[in-house]
């Protein structure tokens, strides 16, 4: 059992928790991810690691309800165990000194992920710029924990009511037209964020990591479920990922493949729900 | 008194009834039947039964006792050398092993060997076991075990049994490999045999991790380093689904077996949405591939709700690998089988879903490498299968986690870890490795072996380390 131990809201049903996993926090490198169970009826959920701390043995998660399993997620407290936390999976972002300005474009809860990437490449010597998209305002997350791993912080809002007004895209082609010299871009997020980065990126040549989010069951290998197309081949997200040439991934197969168990996913909440009511 | 000429048969839920459950399908023999079963046992003065068996157990002995009604002493007699025979009872394919040789297979049916392997390890199950788990000695040598599929437990129950400190490192959430995640409820119950024998493991002192994907967690020479383990054994299977590189295999609607059975078997969707992981199965699923994997598939589907089940595979039905009991019950549960068959693209509509596959029909050329007749497509024989379910049983390839985080490690040209046949020793000191890992997909029984041969093996190992120390 991996005991919860914090909890906080960041944004309307946006949860970070604090879990103590002094075994995968030992191991965990920037850019992996681990797979937890709530309980033992649960399914397992892929969530990129947020933070770690070696010496207190924590992993921080981030995550958005956005299902029944986020759903009863959300549902703990402080104080509550989760039955697995498996971990730490898929290879480590590449951390090194780059030859010009390492730009981390998060979307939505996707911020989280950047957060230990701009940290790691920020303490590899490199000049770190994050771009923070968010639809408005008040859901923007981690503002000053980035502010604070990182030389420039720049905030995208969808209605401009924060920041540069328009998507992460826009910021990316900011920074181009001022004539930043940037070496690598990583943009984590939703699909059609990731895949909008690469195509802004595209034309300038500039090298684009993305860090894929396809539907996972075990997480090591041995289902394939996650797999996506990269260049011509078949890659398994969870063992050959899950960062991957944004220029080469396949994104409206990656975008059709997580549609899979929309209806599914829709009986389940409602099933999630219903039990809710019931218990109250 | 006449010999009968055949096995005694086992009762079976009714194809109609059981096409719409998960409940096991052999149902096991009664005491009466098994005696009698038992009785035909001619007791061979040079038994061949023996060899065909790769734990070697003494079927002869075990049979004896079943006949004299002494039912402990039979089961103490194959757990001297197989750790879960009540899995073995049920998924060895034993026309190609202990049966095969029985000398009564000659003139009718051999002596159901499997099952009453099964009538004896059920009734041992049934009994509560004691619950003071045996301890090693508190300056035991130590041995970790990457993987709790079947050579990983034979491994360690051999160990255990040995005197050593065993502790397993499982990456899922539940241990058991192919046993809990691949083979299905209805051939081989979850809780009341694979958990049941995997606790009476444990009461040997066996310690089980899970969720400890070894090569991430701990790498192979920390285990020996940092973490104080002795001897490493490394029995992670060969869980790695195999695609064909056919067109539309992204498509939604296609599955490898081993995703479609791990969200059946291991996370319960067949009781969703009780169990919140989902699985889609459609009105008409074809499954690719002839082997065990695929039969479980197939009859997995139909249980789901398709309402038609197509087997394709490319060669006759000489060739099918599967176990033959399983292609009998596959085909008493109304699964189409479309032999000399090959899939050359999978087809999907506007949403990116499957709708058809298209096949070619092949025939059979001269034999391969593996002494099989290869398949030859026919020309200008292609045609259409509507479907809107795929799912992928061609075979499955190593992981590579633990050959990319283990430097030192030889692999074979196909990936696997390099092993010698007889005691599993790897190229590295003190690291062994059996089953599928060392093999490629092969089956729980040999795999049992392996682990059996090489816990004889480290037992060897830290024998001479041990005097070396001293």
């Amino acid at each position: 059992m991996y005991e919860i131990l914090k909890k906080e809201e960041l944004s309307p049903h946006v949860y970070a928790m604090e879990i103590a996993a002094p075994r995968v926090a030992k191991k965990a490198e920037p850019g992996q991810f681990i797979i937890l169970r709530v309980n033992e009826e649960g399914e397992r959920i892929p969530l990129t690691i947020a933070d770690f701390n070696r010496e207190t043995g924590r992993i921080l998660i981030v995550f958005q309800v956005i299902g029944a399993s986020t759903m009863e997620l959300a549902a703990l407290e402080a104080g509550d165990s989760l039955l697995d936390f498996v971990g730490p999976l898929g290879h480590p972002s590449e951390i090194r000194k780059l030859d010009g300005t390492m730009v981390v474009v998060g979307g939505g809860i996707g911020v989280a992920p950047t957060y230990p990437i701009a940290r790691a490449m920020h303490e590899a010597g490199n000049k770190v710029i994050a771009i923070m998209g968010a639809k408005t305002k008040d859901i923007l997350i981690m503002e000053e924990e980035m502010k604070a791993v990182t030389d420039e912080v720049l905030v995208t809002t969808d209605d401009g009511s924060y920041g540069i007004k328009g998507f992460v895209t826009n910021a990316v082609e900011e920074l181009v037209r001022r004539g930043e010299k940037i070496a690598q871009v990583t943009a984590i997020g939703p699909v059609i964020m990731m895949k909008s980065v690469a195509e802004a990126t595209r034309p300038y040549g500039i090298p684009t990591v993305v860090s894929l989010n396809p539907i996972m069951v075990d997480g090591t290998g041995m289902c394939g479920g996650c797999r996506v197309t990269v260049g011509d081949e078949t890659k398994f997200a969870c063992v050959d990922g899950p960062e991957f040439d944004g220029h080469a991934v396949d994104f409206p197969g990656l975008m059709s493949r997580q549609r899979m168990y929309r209806d599914l996913e829709a009986v389940e909440k409602e099933h999630v729900c219903r039990i809710g009511l019931g218990r109250k | 008194m006449a010999l009968s000429l055949k096995k005694h048969p086992m009762p079976v839920q009714a194809p109609e009834v059981r096409a719409h459950n998960f409940e096991e399908v052999a149902l096991g023999y009664d005491e009466e039947t098994a005696v009698a079963e038992a009785e035909r046992c001619l007791h061979c003065k040079v038994p061949q039964c023996r060899k065909g068996c790769p734990v070697s157990v003494d079927i002869p002995a075990f049979i004896a006792k079943i006949k004299e009604r002494d039912y402990d002493g039979a089961i103490e007699k194959i757990k001297e050398t197989n750790s879960l025979p009540a899995v073995c009872g049920r998924v060895c394919p034993q026309e190609n092993q202990c049966e095969k040789y029985c000398i009564l297979g000659k003139k009718g049916e051999p002596v159901g060997i499997g099952r009453l392997e099964r009538f004896a390890a059920d009734r041992a199950l049934a009994k509560e076991m004691p619950d003071a788990p045996f301890a090693a000695a508190p300056d035991a040598q130590r041995v970790a075990v990457i993987g709790s599929g079947p050579s990983g437990l034979s491994c360690a129950g051999d160990l255990a049994k040995r005197g050593y400190k065993v502790t397993i490192f499982e990456a899922l959430h539940k241990a058991g490999g192919v046993l809990s995640y691949g083979i299905p409820e209805f051939r081989l119950p979850k809780d009341k045999v694979v958990q049941k024998e995997i606790e009476n493991l444990e009461k040997l002192g066996v310690t089980i991790e899970t969720d400890a994907v070894a090569g991430r967690l701990y790498t192979v020479d920390e285990l020996l380093g940092e973490e104080g383990f002795d001897a490493v054994f490394i029995g992670t299977g060969a869980g790695l689904p195999r695609f064909q590189n056919i067109p539309g295999e992204s498509l939604s609607g296609v599955y490898s077996a081993n995703e479609f059975l791990t969200r059946c078997n291991l996370m319960k969707a067949y009781r969703f949405p009780d169990y919140a992981t989902p699985l889609k199965v459609g009105k008409t699923a074809a499954i690719i591939g002839g082997g065990n994997v695929a039969m479980d598939a197939a009859r997995t589907a139909l249980r789901l709700g398709a309402e038609h089940v197509y087997i394709v595979y490319r060669r006759s039905e000489a060739e099918l690998p599967a176990r033959a009991e399983e292609v009998e019950h596959a085909k008493e549960e109304g699964i189409d089988f479309r032999l000399l068959t090959n899939p050359v693209a999978i087809e999907g509509d506007e949403n990116g879903w499957v709708k058809a596959m298209r096949c070619i029909r092949m025939e059979l050329g001269e034999p391969d490498a593996s002494g099989r007749r290869r398949p030859i497509p026919v020309e200008g024989s292609e045609f259409s299968l509507a479907v809107d379910t795929v799912i992928v049983a061609i075979g499955t390839g190593p992981n590579p986690i633990i050959a990319q985080t283990t430097p030192g490690l030889a692999l074979t040209k196909r990936g696997n870890i390099a092993a010698d046949e007889e005691t599993g020793a790897t190229s590295k000191p003190g690291v062994f490795a059996g089953g599928d890992i060392v093999t490629g997909a092969a089956t729980v029984i040999l795999a049992m072996g392996a682990g059996r041969k090489a816990a004889a093996a480290i037992d060897a190992y830290l024998k001479e380390k041990k005097a070396e120390r001293d």
